[in-house]
């Protein structure tokens, strides 16, 4: 754990979706890095969306499709003039397809530091169960 | 000075056209690289990616470093130059769960950029907000621009 740590990071182009809806919105849209993990009770989505507010995400589960919708208000003032330029600003979008069925009352999202961290409860009787097998 | 725009700040992804912009502003950037400009560390990729913008008073450094813990950031400045080293740890979940997809990057990071002029090393202000990392260097007193008056 600690070795995998120390290595140097790679930075990774951000990149540019097409998007299934098309966007009427001006400006880029990116996908954001995301790490997907579930255990038997919930699927945990993280999601790297650096620059983007608690008001500016939309999180949306519509017919077992998940869209994370995150818009990034540029932060230049207008009045500065640009001397490197690496990353754009734009909206994250993407979407994943859940199918287990998902507990929709009980989902929770945090944004924190840029990171999003979304958890999907299963409903009760979509949880995997351990049958005993009962003897004589 | 002379301000080189390495692409124009309004990506238009939108339109018939989106997919030719998006193969021009590559090739510039690949013949900014081959050409060793000063600034031809675009794209350098290397972690984080970083935006400078300048003002008369100020060089702003905006770096995409989302998921860390401020306090583990080294920020550096010394003369024109401004270093930024920490590292991004993501946290193990439980053991028992399984991957669908694993594409958020975790390491240490160290970055060196050199700035056109010199800066203030010691009015420079952090801040770090919604993953970003935004730097305030003001500008060395003495390069700053100045206004002259013309006599009559």
């Amino acid at each position: 754990m600690a070795k995998e740590a120390r290595m140097d990071i790679q930075k990774t182009e951000k990149a540019g979706v097409p998007t299934v809806p098309e966007q009427t919105r001006p400006g880029a849209v990116y996908s954001p890095s995301v790490d997907i993990f579930e255990n038997d009770n919930a699927i945990t989505v993280l999601a790297d969306m650096p620059g983007v507010k608690a008001q500016d995400l939309k999180i949306d589960l519509h017919e077992s499709v998940l869209t994370l919708t995150g818009r990034v208000t540029p932060p230049n003032s207008g009045k500065e003039s640009d001397v490197l330029r690496e990353y754009q600003s734009g909206t994250f979008f993407r979407q994943f397809t859940l199918s287990e069925t998902i507990d929709q009352a009980k989902i929770d999202a945090k944004l924190s530091a840029g990171v999003l961290r979304l958890e999907l409860p299963k409903v009760e009787k979509a949880r995997p169960r351990q049958i005993a097998v009962r003897t004589d | 000075m002379l301000v080189r725009r390495v692409w124009p700040s309004r990506p238009t992804f939108d339109g018939p056209l989106a997919d030719f912009d998006q193969v021009r502003r590559e090739m510039l950037r690949l013949l900014d690289a081959v050409a060793g400009d000063t600034f031809g560390d675009v794209g350098a990729g290397v972690f984080p990616p970083m935006n400078i913008t300048q003002d008369n008073d100020n060089f702003y450094v905006r770096a995409e470093v989302p998921g860390i813990n401020p306090n583990e950031l080294s920020i550096s400045a010394v003369r024109n130059r401004v270093s930024l080293a920490g590292k991004r740890e993501i946290q193990r979940e439980h053991d028992r769960v399984s991957y669908h997809r694993r594409e958020r990057a975790e390491g240490s990071f160290n970055r060196t950029v050199t700035l056109p002029t010199e800066v203030d090393a010691e009015r420079v202000d952090a801040r770090y907000a919604d993953g970003i990392l935004t730097l305030t260097l003001p500008k060395a007193e003495e390069t700053k621009p100045r206004q002259i008056t013309v006599r009559t």
